[in-house]
């Protein structure tokens, strides 16, 4: 592998690292300033995480080792998902540690590692929440991985980079199987972040709250590291996301420095983009039912499995 | 999918999203905005008939195409409109069972009529061929829609969509029907609506309901 290999993975991380909690406060911002609000500051999510690094962790009495290690294992997982994501080069040394089937294996880690952790406690928010994202969870990862299938079955391969290398250098073609996988993944990268149909990541309220309830008994560093873990979530899948349906842009196997030069702001610009459709999608949309939720996961499911029989039959 | 040319693929995603309109009416709850996604489905064919048309030169396929626009994108729409703001059930849902379930087993359907259609495709020697199984789709689709209803509005939307595919089929297979075929379904279509819209008004005075269930009970039981 050569340096310049090294050098993108490498700057890969350090972005995602760097850039999660930005994203989030832009996906905040954008969405207040929908609502005729006034936005809060764009590092307000740097601020938090800083103050909570700065405080003294309470733990419960009752609580087991797993809690304790559960936001390393979080913040471990999704540091490893932004390994594998080609947000701005494809030829990345790490690509052959996971395709794109171990990398929702990875999130399926996190997710399960974070509700073992609220169950521990054993209070019954944590436990309700443990609950509710299991379900959000169980009907969302087969949504995700009928993403990737589709997207495989056109590239004939696994691997994200080599897939987002295929869909960049193909000649433009009206792909409706795409189209339907695009919305499918809009779909369920809203559901499992605890965006808005699904989840409200502003809300306190007991009765309606997944994310926010795992999180009760957390606090200091460790409640710093989960929500660091959550922002870098949403730009793992901002950038699965860019990889599968918008791969242009970034630099393409082992194309030099001036490749990679092109690609930061080529991300920049679209999680700019993105962050404001998020906004968007969320502003126009009222926070489904729980018992909704499985119907709205139901209908990405759907989207994607018809994405995949459309190429199967019309091979496009 | 780089070597087909640009006006097929658009055919190809008017299909697909035909088999996708399908499947919003599967788990519509809502009557008005089911005679909508009718409407829209019943555009989307006669983009895809004038595509066709247009692709192949077939001077036939426009005058079907125009006939799909009067018939099935303003005229029978618009007949439905009338018939619920004077039944007044502008306001009416279905409660649907388990929207999720009859998701799957709609998706089952499709790859159930993909295979059926799958030798029919074989044989037939037009571009749309592939098209075909998405044709079965939409029809099986309706049944579906036409099973899981239980108000006669919705079932008769589910009918129509059910014409719909059909139409897609018989173009997708041959290039379109005879025109003296399609004209004389295109009648049938609409006097079949004028005549259940008179029934809609019998079965409600009735029972006080556009619900079939209640016609499925025999007097003695009542």
């Amino acid at each position: 592998m050569s340096t310049i290999a090294w050098l993108t993975q490498f700057l890969e991380v350090l972005a995602a690292l760097a850039l999660a909690p930005l994203f989030l406060g832009w996906v905040n911002a954008c969405r207040a300033w929908l609502q005729n609000r006034r936005a809060p500051s764009l590092l307000l999510p740097y601020h938090g995480i800083r103050k909570l690094f700065h405080k003294d962790a309470v733990i419960a009495a009752d609580a087991s080792p797993l809690f304790r290690m559960a936001p390393y294992v979080v913040f471990g997982a999704m540091v490893a998902a932004a390994a594998v994501i080609p947000s701005m080069g494809t030829g990345l040394p790490f690509r052959s540690a996971a395709d794109a089937i171990a990398l929702v294996g990875l999130f399926a880690i996190a997710r399960v590692f974070m509700s073992l952790a609220a169950m521990d406690i054993g209070t019954a928010f944590g436990t309700l929440g443990a609950r509710r994202e299991m379900m959000v969870g169980f009907l969302a990862e087969p949504a995700l991985l009928m993403i990737i299938f589709v997207a495989s079955l056109l590239s004939a391969t696994t691997a994200l980079p080599l897939i987002s290398e295929h869909l960049a250098v193909q000649a433009p073609a009206l792909y409706p199987s795409l189209a339907f996988t695009a919305v499918a993944f809009t779909m369920v990268l809203l559901a499992e972040n605890a965006r808005i149909p699904v989840d409200n990541p502003a809300t306190h309220l007991e009765l309606t709250m997944i994310h926010e309830a795992m999180l009760l008994e957390y606090s200091a560093r460790h409640l710093a590291l989960m929500e660091w873990a959550a922002a870098l979530k949403l730009f793992n899948y901002a950038c699965i996301g860019f990889a599968l349906f918008i791969p242009w842009g970034a630099s393409l196997g082992e194309s030099g420095v001036l490749a990679l030069a092109v690609s930061i702001p080529a991300l920049a610009a679209k999680l700019a983009v993105a962050g404001v459709w998020l906004a968007l999608l969320e502003t126009v949309s009222a926070k489904l039912r729980v018992f909704r939720a499985p119907e709205f996961m139901a209908t990405a499911f759907m989207f994607a499995v018809l994405g995949l029989l459309v190429h199967l039959l019309l091979g496009a | 999918m780089q070597d087909t040319p640009f006006d097929l693929q658009l055919l190809n995603a008017c299909a697909a999203i035909l088999l996708l309109l399908s499947f919003a009416m599967l788990a519509q709850r809502r009557i008005v905005a089911l005679v909508n996604l009718l409407a829209l489905q019943g555009f989307m064919l006669f983009l895809a008939t004038m595509l066709l048309a247009w692709r192949t030169g077939q001077n036939h396929l426009y005058v079907s195409a125009a006939l799909t626009l009067v018939l099935k994108v303003i005229a029978l729409p618009w007949l439905l409109h009338v018939l619920i703001r004077r039944l007044k059930v502008q306001w009416d849902t279905e409660p649907l069972l388990n929207v999720p379930g009859t998701m799957l087993i709609g998706l089952v359907t499709v790859v159930f009529a993909f295979g059926l259609a799958q030798p029919i495709a074989e044989l037939a020697s037009t571009a749309t061929r592939n098209s075909i199984g998405i044709a079965v789709a939409v029809i099986l689709l309706a049944f579906i829609t036409m099973i899981t209803r239980r108000k006669a509005m919705s079932q008769v939307v589910g009918f129509l969509s059910m014409e719909n595919g059909l139409f897609f089929g018989a173009m997708s297979a041959t290039y379109g029907m005879p025109m003296i075929v399609e004209f004389g379904v295109a009648l049938d279509v609409l006097v079949a609506m004028l005549v259940l819209g008179v029934f809609f008004f019998q079965i409600r005075e009735q029972f006080d309901s556009l619900d079939l269930h209640h016609l499925e009970s025999l007097k003695e039981d009542q």
